[in-house]
């Protein structure tokens, strides 16, 4: 079922979070899979080159930095459908934007390291694309643990 | 919060750590501090949940899962607590909330973000979370991604 071979899974299933805080934690996690922290390494390198994995390190949260992120989507005319995702995408505000299959056809995640901009990017993007812009702020979060069985 | 220290941390791991033997003391060395230093504010800022975890970040099309949607439901608001902590938890949900409905032409306000092997698959489980939500769910939808117009992660100025 997995495209990936047997080494490189268990580094993905293995390594989604609790990678060691020590003087040397690529040879720490290998202990655990059974390889040497050069073979870790050497997998993980390759596995960012092959796309398999987008990142590797500390995934920080950016509400607890002082920061805020908030999802919003707009219903964008299909015709305009290109011109608005440019500039919407232009903003560096706008960290993710997928879309998708509903009248609400656009949606994006602003997120500022300074919480008091967000609505004045908000704002921004109203004028700039001349829709409403529907602010989906989380009122609670239960869970977020992209933790993905390879 | 965290202090300018902790803020050149953060902005120099933002984007990965260093591939080599010694992440941390190659981190620390960029920063003129010592690698202890970093560590123990890594280790501060995981324990305070700054940090949400240390790893790798897996692209999930590329493990297969090609079935992604957003699923929402109408649930009644006295309830959505209990039963979002329980959709929360399942292991197929990577992100849940309770977000504000938007009347009238969105009525939705819990968001669970779906993950499976195809649409298919994503269907089956929100029938489940349906199932589990009970009377408390009304309407529901399932959007799914028909294309990434942008992605990047967090970025700090410097």
């Amino acid at each position: 079922m997995s495209p990936l071979e047997d080494r490189d899974r268990a580094i993905v299933n293995a390594l989604q979070g609790g990678f060691p805080i020590t003087d040397e934690p690529f040879a720490e996690a290998g202990r655990e899979l059974g390889m040497d922290g050069a073979e870790v390494i050497e997998r993980i390198a390759r596995m960012m080159e092959d796309g398999i994995l987008n990142r590797f390190g500390p995934i920080y949260n950016a509400e607890k930095l002082g920061g805020a992120v908030t999802l919003a989507a707009i219903a964008v005319p299909e015709a305009d459908f290109e011109a608005v995702a440019e500039t919407v995408n232009a903003f560096p505000e706008v960290a993710h934007n997928y879309a998708r299959d509903h009248d609400f056809n656009m949606w994006f995640v602003v997120s500022t390291d300074d919480a008091g901009r967000i609505a004045g990017v908000i704002a921004e993007i109203e004028r700039a694309t001349g829709l409403e812009v529907h602010e989906m702020p989380k009122i609670e979060e239960f869970h977020v643990g992209l933790r993905f069985e390879a | 919060m965290i202090d300018a220290t902790d803020r050149s941390i953060v902005v120099a791991t933002q984007q990965g750590l260093p591939l080599t033997t010694r992440p941390y003391h190659a981190v620390a060395q960029r920063l003129g501090l010592e690698a202890a230093e970093v560590q123990e504010r890594l280790a501060r800022m995981l324990e305070a949940g700054i940090v949400r975890r240390i790893g790798v970040v897996p692209d999930h099309y590329a493990l297969g899962y090609r079935g992604n949607g957003m699923a929402v439901w109408d649930v009644a608001d006295e309830r959505i607590g209990e039963l979002g902590r329980r959709v929360g938890g399942l292991d197929f949900v990577s992100h849940c909330y309770h977000r504000p409905r938007h009347l009238p032409e969105w009525p939705y306000n819990l968001f669970a973000m779906v993950h499976g092997r195809d649409r298919d698959a994503v269907r089956r489980r929100v029938a489940e979370i349906t199932a589990l939500l009970g009377q408390a769910a009304g309407a529901h939808h399932i959007l799914f991604s028909t294309r990434i117009l942008k992605k990047t992660g967090l970025r700090l100025a410097d």
